[in-house]
C-alpha cells in the first residue's frame, strides 16, 4: 500500500484474509443514454469554446494592431475553413450555454426529477441545434 | 510478504488512520462559486458577444473601433473578457484534474493553461483597449 487512498480499497474477508474490495463498473459497460451525451459533451463544448477565444484574441489584437494584420484574420474567416470553424464554435457555445443554465437549475435544486431530466436533455440539444440554425442563417445572409 | 499483486497492507497505521484527513481541501466552495457566478454572468454577455459578432461580419478596423468606442460596449466586452478567461480556467482546471493523473504533467499542464489563459486576457484587453480609447 504505498496511497493512503489504498487504504479504502483493502479489507479483511469474514476469514481474516486480506482482498481487494470490488471496483465499481467503469463508463464503457453502460449503455450510452443521452444524460451522459449531454454531460460530456457540456466538458467537450466547454474545452472546444476554449480553443475558440485563440480565434477571438486572433482577431481583436488584428484589430488594434495593423490593416494588413486584420486583412489576414478576414480572409481566414471568410475561408472554407474559417466559416466552418466559426460554425463549429456557435453550435459549441450554444450548446455549452443551454446545458450551462440547466447546471444552474440544478444549481438552484430544480429540475433533478427523471421526467423533467429527460425533456431537458432533449430541449438543451433542439435550443443549441435551433439557435445555431438561426445565427448561422443571419450571418450567411448579412455577408 | 504478501507476494507482488496480492492485497497486503505494509504499514503500521491502520487503514481508518490513512484515510483520516483526505476530505476536502477546504478550497471548493470558492471554485465553484466563481464559476457559476461567471457563468450566470456569461449568459447575456455571450448572447450580445454574438450579435455584436454578427454585426461585424465584413466591418473594417474603422468599424470594430467605433463599435467599441461606445461606452458600453467597451464595458461590456472587458466584462465579457475578464469573464470568459476566468470561467474557462476554471473548468479547464477540473478537465485536467480529473484526466490527468500523473502528478508532474497534471501541474505542468495547469500551470501552461492557467499561464495562457492569463496572457490571452491580457492580450483581448489591450486590443479592445487600444481600440476603444
Amino acid at each position: 500500500m504505498r496511497d493512503a487512498r489504498d487504504a479504502l480499497m483493502v479489507a479483511r474477508n469474514t476469514d481474516g484474509k486480506l482482498v481487494g474490495r470490488p471496483l465499481s463498473p467503469h463508463l464503457q459497460v453502460y449503455r450510452w443514454p443521452l444524460a451522459m451525451a449531454v454531460s460530456i459533451l457540456h466538458r467537450i463544448s466547454g474545452c472546444a469554446l476554449g480553443v475558440g477565444t485563440l480565434l477571438m484574441t486572433w482577431w481583436l489584437v488584428a484589430a488594434a494592431t495593423s490593416d494588413s494584420a486584420f486583412a489576414a484574420i478576414q480572409w481566414f474567416l471568410s475561408s472554407w475553413l474559417g466559416v466552418l470553424c466559426l460554425c463549429g464554435w456557435t453550435l459549441a457555445l450554444f450548446q455549452h450555454l443551454f446545458s450551462g443554465i440547466r447546471h444552474l437549475a440544478w444549481a438552484a435544486i430544480y429540475g433533478f426529477e427523471k421526467p423533467e431530466y429527460r425533456v431537458t436533455n432533449l430541449a438543451v440539444f433542439a435550443a443549441s441545434a435551433a439557435c445555431t440554425l438561426v445565427v448561422v442563417v443571419v450571418g450567411l445572409v448579412a455577408w | 510478504m504478501a507476494r507482488p499483486g496480492e492485497p497486503h497492507i505494509d504499514t503500521m497505521r491502520s487503514p481508518l488512520g490513512q484515510a483520516r484527513g483526505l476530505g476536502s481541501a477546504r478550497a471548493g466552495s470558492g471554485h465553484w462559486w466563481a464559476q457559476n457566478l461567471t457563468a450566470i454572468a456569461l449568459v447575456p454577455l455571450s448572447l450580445w458577444f454574438v450579435c455584436g459578432m454578427i454585426r461585424m461580419i465584413g466591418a473594417s478596423r474603422q468599424d470594430v473601433a467605433h463599435w467599441l468606442s461606445g461606452p458600453v460596449a467597451l464595458m461590456l466586452m472587458l466584462v465579457l473578457i475578464v469573464a470568459t478567461f476566468h470561467h474557462l480556467q476554471l473548468g479547464v482546471q477540473v478537465v485536467i484534474e480529473d484526466y490527468i493523473h500523473q502528478p508532474a504533467l497534471r501541474l505542468w499542464s495547469l500551470l501552461l493553461m492557467k499561464g495562457a489563459s492569463v496572457v490571452l486576457a491580457v492580450l483581448c484587453i489591450v486590443a479592445v483597449l487600444r481600440l476603444g480609447l
